[in-house]
């Protein structure tokens, strides 16, 4: 870099190059100069995000098992027959919206509220609080497939450490955790609570530590305790982090898909098979990826109906 | 939501070292005895929840070392006794878990899609941030808008592309096809528009030319950010497993997460390999966590507070 500093100081003092460029922008460039830095990701952006997006939706619209010869158009058979009661697609989709509406309704508000009680003893500064932040996230760095296979084993019906535990305190100490229900859902939200804690509460110590002192200084002053603090100063504070959250927790609770299948294998039955766990299964098992497909983007109308419930209710009230 | 950047007078930094006095701010507790006998004993209960918390992992790794019979015996144990590396030796040796096999295929995927992250959200990213060009409205809000597309969707079609490429049951099945992250576009978009232009220009009136500046100027003082986003993807790739287990057959040929499934079902209670398997597929994400914990964990925070 020859560039004289006097060069770059009188660039920032006049907010214009010698040039008489555009202070914001870089325009001295060929035509072609962004579409060649743009061509690697718009490749892979293309042949792997838009071009399926659009495939699906064909492929929804066709009988298209992958194992037959010949995927004939039909339409919107796929999605009427999800929609009509009786036919073996209803019951089975259906069964596995049912399973993940159980698991998302009772996963998110403790996703909600324990990560939260957590960022607030987190918030105040004693020594080793960083160490403390670090265990609580540390689960989360482990990926589904670890936390899965190690409480499978906590979790064993015979030699397993919670039952060890519970039998030790005096509980009942030989509950089927992942072959019956209601047991194998308090197993997969518990585990799932263990695995993702740390997550929401390291988002949620941000949004605290962000909120002005001030606003607590000068409730002290009106006289307000613990408690009306907390309702008037830190929750309106922490709106924006509370709706980023639950938007995030909700999405990942409505995706659940490894816990069900290494823990549970989706039984008893069917009980837990998640959407995700079904869908997966009647498209790259089974290979009937027209219905598979259809049922993604029924899926995917819940989910956006779920996201505009959030912003409804997390939007500005006046008042 | 702002970001508070400049100081704020109130604000006396961190008030480390002196528990006794921690700033009022901070002090949201009703509960105001500021006695220590009470101080000491939150702070035991703290620590005895912590070590609950994380007793799990330590129960994983312990058993690891264990006999088969002492991981499956009651009452369970804390210490192995016999202290073996039995279980390692069987899953590393058995030709229907090559466990070192899927530690290579693991390492790799994850290192080539950081790598192809990185590249290509990097590039795109300044083209969007610092040049003008026809079309440059459609394509940011093409790629903004992907991000709200739940990955669900992707899965069936994707597998069939990924077929027709001929890459079912090879690495490039779980390289490639996450590579072109939207947020990594989002992320370092970001950042380039954070650094002064005038030193992008002062580089271009010494004759450098676009993709010098870039490669010389920009690159250089984004290390933090591309770090970040290197990390995040790795990690990402490395704990996949939905896509893994239903694009990738062969044993010789799983990552570690598909490969424990695979190992969890021919051994449905040999817990001492299973929790063998878990350590080795643990280890490199908790060296890096450890090391890299606070790029990682400022990483998420700052996601939440861009609001």
């Amino acid at each position: 870099m020859a560039t004289s500093a006097a060069q770059i100081r009188e660039e920032v003092d006049t907010g214009e190059s010698p040039t008489q460029r555009t202070p914001r922008r870089l325009v001295t460039h060929g035509k072609v100069t962004p579409w060649l830095f743009l061509a690697p990701y718009l490749t892979l952006f293309v042949v792997f995000v838009i071009a399926p997006i659009v495939y699906g939706a064909w492929i929804s619209l066709h009988r298209y098992d992958y194992t037959l010869p010949g995927k004939p158009f039909v339409g919107l058979d796929n999605y009427l027959t999800l929609l009509t009661p009786g036919s073996i697609t209803f019951d089975i989709f259906w069964d596995s919206m049912q399973a993940t509406a159980i698991f998302t309704v009772t996963s998110v508000p403790l996703l909600l509220v324990i990560p939260l009680l957590v960022a607030l003893v987190m918030n105040r500064s004693f020594p080793g609080r960083n160490v403390f932040r670090a265990v609580f996230f540390a689960p989360y760095v482990l990926g589904v497939a670890v936390v899965a296979v190690l409480w499978r084993y906590l979790l064993d019906r015979n030699i397993g450490l919670v039952n060890y535990y519970l039998e030790a305190v005096g509980l009942p100490g030989d509950i089927a955790w992942t072959t019956s229900v209601p047991a194998a859902w308090v197993a997969l939200v518990g585990v799932t609570v263990w695995w993702t804690l740390g997550f929401n509460a390291v988002i949620y110590l941000a949004g605290l530590q962000d909120i002005p002192r001030e606003l607590y200084e000068s409730a002290r002053v009106d006289g307000a305790n613990g408690w009306q603090q907390f309702r008037h100063v830190t929750l309106p504070g922490l709106r924006p982090v509370l709706s980023f959250v639950t938007m995030v927790t909700i999405i990942a609770s409505v995706n659940m898909f490894g816990q069900s299948y290494l823990m549970t294998e989706g039984g008893p039955g069917r009980a837990t098979r998640t959407a995700i766990y079904q869908i997966a299964e009647t498209g790259l098992r089974n290979y009937q990826m027209g219905s598979a497909s259809a049922m993604s983007y029924v899926l995917t109308v819940f989910l956006m109906l779920l996201s505009l419930g959030v912003f409804w209710l997390f939007r500005e009230r006046r008042g | 939501m702002s970001l508070q950047t400049d100081a704020d007078p109130l604000q006396t930094g961190e008030v480390r070292g002196t528990p006794d006095e921690p700033p009022p701010a901070e002090d949201r507790s009703a509960g105001h005895g500021r006695r220590p006998g009470r101080k000491i004993l939150t702070y035991v209960v703290l620590i005895v929840l912590a070590l609950i918390f994380i007793s799990p992992l330590i129960f994983m790794v312990v058993t690891s070392f264990k006999t088969r019979a002492e991981a499956g015996a009651i009452p369970p144990s804390w210490v192995p006794d016999p202290f073996t590396t039995q279980a390692y030796e069987t899953i590393m040796n058995s030709r229907g878990t090559p466990v070192l096999r899927w530690f290579g295929n693991s390492m790799l995927a994850a290192l080539a899609n950081a790598a192809l992250v990185v590249t290509t959200s990097a590039l795109a990213a300044y083209a969007l941030a610092r040049m003008r060009f026809a079309g440059q409205r459609i394509v940011f809000g093409l790629i903004i808008a992907t991000l709200f597309v739940p990955p669900v969707i992707l899965i069936i079609p994707n597998y069939l592309i990924v077929g027709e490429l001929g890459w079912l049951n090879t690495l490039l099945a779980v390289i490639v096809p996450t590579a072109a992250s939207a947020f990594g576009v989002f992320f370092l978009r970001q950042f380039f528009l954070g650094i002064p232009v005038e030193l992008e220009e002062a580089a271009r009136l010494d004759g450098a030319n676009q993709w010098q500046t870039f490669w010389r100027v920009v690159l250089p003082l984004s290390r933090p950010a591309l770090a970040t986003l290197a990390l995040l993807s790795f990690l990402t790739n490395w704990n996949d497993f939905l896509w893994p287990i239903y694009v990738l057959f062969s044993p010789e040929i799983q990552t570690l997460p598909a490969g424990l499934s695979t190992l969890q079902s021919a051994n449905a209670v040999r817990y001492d390999l299973l929790m063998a398997g878990a350590v080795v597929a643990s280890v490199p994400v908790l060296v890096l966590f450890v090391f890299l914990q606070r790029y990682l964990i400022e990483g998420v925070a700052r996601s939440g507070l861009k609001g």
